[in-house]
């Protein structure tokens, strides 16, 4: 089993909302689990590249990790397997306690490029995934329509990516990703590429909109700041081959303001997770 | 550049439109000049208006059309006959690295055989009928839109592929949502190429032998009517053919891709 604490004992994006009910695990699916997952590459002749070995971790329900690391340490590959874009060359990917065989609409995935279809409008891309799982014309209208609303780009519904900024591209990904309502979302560094006041900004907007619908989410980032500040957990990849060196709680109540950055609180867990990080790169 | 075409404004239009009728104009003055400096008889180099009369009272009294009919026959389901496999199998070539290194080879020799070569030996094969045209226009168009398809369709972006996969899109949608759409552009540039290469295959296959078509009037004009007027109409009858087939394309490249 993994090291990190039992869910009660943290405090969860959702604690405000749960404490009257706690719900069982059925009811507020999105839990997943990985078992000892392996994964290599073929590289030119010599040996293969193993970018992740032996992977023990267990995401709850509406709990938010933050996966960190090195480069090399295996994350993106982490989040194409649970993606079910890649198959482990060993171990077990669970959603929910059914194996990850493929692709999953309840898990939804946003890449580090906001990855639009540069001839269509932002809300035929934001139709594209209802559109790929043949949704009717109407039922995907008013989805879009609803969600471009929550991203704040129903001005920019008729434009196409060329004319949008970069923040407003990848809230667009974000959307498309929301239209099939997954229980699980994956976050490639999504915002790296943007400028840090526009990223703090989306940031915040995500959790918002995450918290809502109880949301598992699990993050990739760079940045040890970001990881504090928005997740449940932090958990530190060794450089490669990837393994977990560290699963730490983030002891931080929600909701989280960009004032909490200053706590103590926060100071100590970045003090931690950067002693790990350091501890990898020696 | 051709959505930058469409979004121009009218005023920009209009002193295109004048910039090419005044090219033109320059071309037709020349003509004239170069027949009257160096005095060119009519059987050699006969002088435009001589040309522009012969045209409007060939196609009058019915002398160029049936021949034009015929050729554009030809040009359109030989186009068609080579175009649609060729978008067949440049996708292939692009996805199966094994198709291309099995297939390229002889494409490349079937292209590098000049048409002219081939084209008495499909007469041969085919006869004088619509079908050895056919082939010819189908062979010499096929290249040219492979190589574009195979080319637009490597170069769609493997991220894109890899979006549609995390949606569980199936081969098709993929082929149909993102793969046609991104290679478009590369598509139309063989269409181009590949339309007015058809002009050239009918024609090439007509003087191989047939009973009808410009290519063949364009013989008949040389030899027997020894009419040079009527050969020069008919080249100007096979150039704007070529003109409007291929300014077809540039319309349905701009309704598909332009509003990009």
């Amino acid at each position: 089993m993994t090291t990190h604490p039992p869910s009660g004992g943290e405090p969860t994006r959702d604690s405000q909302l749960a404490l009257d009910a706690a719900p069982s695990p059925a009811a507020m699916p999105g839990r997943i689990d990985l078992r000892d997952i392996a994964v290599s590459f073929p590289s030119g002749g010599g040996d293969p590249l193993v970018a992740l070995d032996g992977i023990d971790l267990s995401v709850e329900p509406g709990q938010l990790v933050a996966l960190i690391g090195p480069n090399g340490s295996g994350k993106s590959t982490l989040l194409r397997v649970i993606a079910g874009l890649l198959s482990p060359d060993r171990g077990r990917a669970t959603l929910d306690g059914r194996p990850i065989e493929g692709p999953d609409p309840r898990i939804g995935l946003v890449f580090q490029e906001p990855r639009l279809l540069p001839w269509r409008t932002t809300e035929a891309n934001v139709a594209y995934p209802l559109e790929i799982a043949g949704v009717p014309l109407q039922e995907r209208r008013a989805k879009v329509e609803t969600l471009l609303r929550t991203v704040g780009l129903e001005e920019a519904a008729k434009q196409v990516p060329s004319q949008l900024s970069g923040g407003m591209r990848q809230r667009a990904a974000i959307a498309r990703t929301l239209t099939l309502e997954p229980r699980v979302l994956l976050l490639d560094e999504p915002f790296s590429a943007l400028d840090e006041l526009t990223r703090e900004r989306l940031n915040l907007e995500l959790l918002a909109i995450t918290a809502r619908t109880r949301t598992t989410i699990i993050l990739v980032t760079h940045s040890v700041q970001e990881a504090i500040f928005l997740a449940d957990r932090v958990v530190v990849l060794s450089e490669r081959p990837g393994r977990v060196v560290a699963d730490l709680p983030v002891e931080l109540s929600r909701p989280r303001s960009l004032g909490d950055l200053d706590a103590a609180v926060v100071s100590a867990a970045a003090r931690a997770i950067r002693q790990h990080l350091g501890e990898v790169a020696s | 550049m051709t959505a930058l075409a469409s979004r121009r404004r009218p005023s920009t239009r209009i002193s295109g439109t004048l910039a090419a009728l005044l090219a033109l104009g320059a071309f037709v003055l020349g003509w004239k000049a170069l027949v009257v400096v160096a005095g060119y008889p009519p059987f050699i180099l006969p002088p435009p208006e001589q040309v522009a009369a012969r045209f409007i009272e060939a196609w009058a009294d019915g002398t160029i059309a049936p021949h034009a009919r015929r050729t554009l026959v030809e040009i359109g389901l030989g186009f068609a006959a080579g175009a649609g496999p060729a978008l067949v199998v440049g996708y292939v070539l692009a996805r199966l690295p094994l198709a291309e290194q099995l297939l390229s080879p002889y494409l490349v020799a079937a292209q590098a055989t000049p048409i002219l070569a081939l084209a008495p030996l499909l007469a041969l094969w085919f006869g004088p009928g619509l079908t050895a045209k056919i082939v010819i226009c189908a062979l010499i168009v096929f290249f040219p839109i492979a190589i574009a398809t195979m080319v637009g369709v490597r170069a769609v972006d493997d991220r894109l592929v890899e979006l549609a996969r995390s949606l569980r899109a199936t081969r098709w949608q993929i082929v149909r949502t993102l793969e046609i759409p991104a290679a478009l552009p590369a598509i139309f540039g063989g269409l181009r190429v590949g339309v007015t290469l058809a002009v050239v295959g009918a024609i090439v296959g007509e003087w191989a032998g047939a009973d009808r078509g410009l290519g063949l009037l364009v013989n008949l004009a040389r030899g027997s009517l020894f009419d040079i007027p009527l050969l020069f109409a008919t080249l100007l009858t096979i150039a704007l053919l070529g003109i409007v087939l291929y300014g077809l394309v540039v319309l349905a490249e701009r309704s598909l891709v332009g509003s990009r």
